[in-house]
């Protein structure tokens, strides 16, 4: 029988949903689950894992230097544990693709990244080329399964389950070479781009910096992050780490609203996992109506305001 | 383990790793067997991450620093090119390990970890993902052999003494990590402008120096692999559908359960 150990997301506090959607994974591969909680207080994070559907067990690994989950800190213990599984899974964000190679290297094991689809317990379908190419893979039989899953491909699993609750130690040796020193979390009061589940994005045909205030008022009113295209970015009409698109924020939100943007492959690889997609163009001839759910051709300008007040009916 | 960077004549010696994948304006097309992707013809260049990491380099040296940076490729012969490119750009000199075999990223990890120990580097800069498998194990993987810190994702960079302070780009915002020399660095692609290599640049390449070694000569054992059975386009998105008004707009998204 397989045997499946999920490393949790937290930020010490909180049980990220990138978590559920690993599970998820976790689930369609088949076996025992196990949900591994790296922290110096594991408590409320491994209560939160506990009522994750189909969780057999919730490891607490509490020790002072897991504070900030550093992955040179985490891979020996994640390591040491994975002695006993057949399969070692986290959530391909920046905590599980910085810390789960440097396990599976010292496991020895080829890793897999970016789990989209379980064929079996050791076939995945994972992508390539900003997903322009989907690779079917076949992992070796032994020592196990190591891998990232795709957080864009999968759905939080539901809340109804009772796992129980363990304390779980290594005696992995602990490195002393890096050291945590901030994290400046966004402080903005809107939504993370990466993992918002609506998003309002804005491309050149907004015209200016001044103008994407009105972007951001509609976002605003629908809750959502906001987004832009690279040719937004490159006009200097916003920062960089809004850009949306191969070569910036590859995103599955359920609404992505697309204002004043034409529709470039680049921009377009970036968005084709959302649930629906909104363009709003004056150009009918854009590309980006060719892959959006719903399209509305006119001035943003006058259509923008319009919506607000719809919205505000609702 | 021993580092004996003083060797060199250079406070720091740097391996940058470069490689050569289908260029990143091109349109990648599965072939229609499914036993990859079209090749052919297509334009090559280097994996534009690798790019930050040769450019952060460049920066480290010409802080003041002794440095000497090594331009590293895995790959066949054809590779030279994009080690050309890296002289160009400015690397010192350049090693090639010829093997016709594609390697994934444990195996990587492992050659690069034997070069590490044969320069006596003392710091790594790698992208943090090639844009052709989109792996992103490298560099972590590398960090993991040989017991040293890893700073991935790093948007910005400042280098004192034998410490690098590095901020990470992290789903939460930037996250900031102090660590000791020898490191791994992942570059994302907001920690600089690679510079453009001017024609005289490319002429002063061609005379330095680019070992080739071959794969088999560096004794590194055959990591485990994954088999690749099938390739495959994406399934494509239909869309096409467009509304009359806002008020047509409203209720799609209503009928789509998404208000």
């Amino acid at each position: 029988m397989n045997r499946i150990l999920v490393i949790a997301e937290h930020d010490g506090k909180k049980l990220n949903p990138a978590t559920a959607k690993a599970v998820s994974c976790a689930l369609a591969i088949g076996g025992e689950i196990d949900v591994a909680v790296f922290a110096a207080n594991a408590s409320a994070i491994a209560a939160a894992a506990a009522k994750l559907k189909g969780v057999k067990r919730v490891l607490k690994i509490e020790r002072a230097e897991n504070v900030h989950q550093l992955a040179a800190v985490l891979a020996p213990q994640i390591a040491k544990l994975a002695k006993d599984y057949t399969h070692v899974l986290a959530p391909s964000t920046t905590f599980g693709k910085d810390v789960l190679p440097r396990a599976a290297a010292l496991l020895g094991v080829q890793q897999v990244s970016d789990i989209m689809k379980v064929v079996d317990a050791h076939t995945f379908e994972r992508p390539m080329y900003a997903g322009n190419a989907i690779v079917t893979v076949k992992t070796p039989a032994s020592p196990c399964v190591v891998a990232t899953v795709r957080t864009a491909s999968w759905q939080a699993c539901s809340e109804d389950g009772h796992a129980e609750i363990t304390a779980a130690g290594t005696d992995a040796a602990i490195p002393q070479h890096t050291r945590f020193v901030e994290l400046k979390a966004d402080v903005s009061a809107r939504p993370d781009l990466q993992s918002a589940t609506r998003v309002v994005s804005g491309g050149r045909g907004v015209g200016s910096k001044e103008n994407f205030a009105i972007i951001y008022k509609f976002a605003d009113k629908l809750g959502a992050a906001v987004g832009a295209s690279r040719a937004a970015v490159d006009a200097g009409f916003v920062p960089n780490d809004l850009q949306v698109g191969q070569t910036g924020k590859i995103i599955a939100p359920d609404l992505y609203v697309a204002v004043g943007i034409s529709g470039a492959i680049q921009h377009l690889t970036g968005i084709k996992d959302a649930r629906t997609i909104v363009a709003i163009n004056k150009d009918p001839d854009a590309p980006i109506f060719q892959v959006a759910d719903i399209g509305l051709v006119g001035d943003l300008f006058k259509i923008l305001p319009e919506l607000e007040k719809e919205l505000d009916k609702i | 383990m021993k580092y004996v960077w003083q060797n060199s004549g250079h406070d720091m010696k740097l391996l940058i790793g470069i490689k050569r994948v289908i260029d990143f304006s091109v349109r990648v097309q599965v072939k229609k067997d499914g036993s990859g992707v079209n090749t052919d013809g297509v334009k090559m260049g280097i994996n534009p991450f690798d790019e930050i990491a040769l450019e952060e380099a460049l920066r480290i040296r010409e802080r003041g620093t002794q440095a000497e940076v090594v331009a590293v490729s895995i790959g066949p012969v054809d590779v030279q090119q994009q080690l050309r490119t890296a002289l160009a750009m400015g690397a010192d000199r350049a090693i090639l390990v010829e093997t016709n075999e594609v390697l994934q990223p444990l195996m990587i990890a492992r050659v690069f970890y034997e070069l590490i120990k044969r320069e006596s580097a003392n710091l790594v800069i790698l992208g943090k993902q090639a844009i052709d498998d989109d792996s992103n194990q490298t560099g972590q993987m590398l960090a993991a052999l040989w017991d040293r810190p890893q700073a991935t994702f790093a948007s910005k960079v400042e280098f004192k003494d034998k410490t690098l302070t590095v901020t990470r780009e992290v789903d939460a915002g930037l996250e900031t990590l102090s660590v000791d020399l020898p490191a791994v660095l992942t570059t994302d692609l907001r920690l600089n402008t690679p510079r453009f290599v001017k024609m005289p640049d490319i002429m002063k390449a061609r005379s330095k120096p680019l070992q080739v070694l071959k794969l088999e000569e560096l004794g590194v054992s055959a990591a485990p692999k994954l088999e690749a059975t099938n390739y495959a386009p994406p399934p494509p998105r239909v869309g096409g559908r467009k509304v009359e008004d806002v008020p047509a707009l409203i209720r799609a998204l209503k009928q789509r359960g998404v208000l």
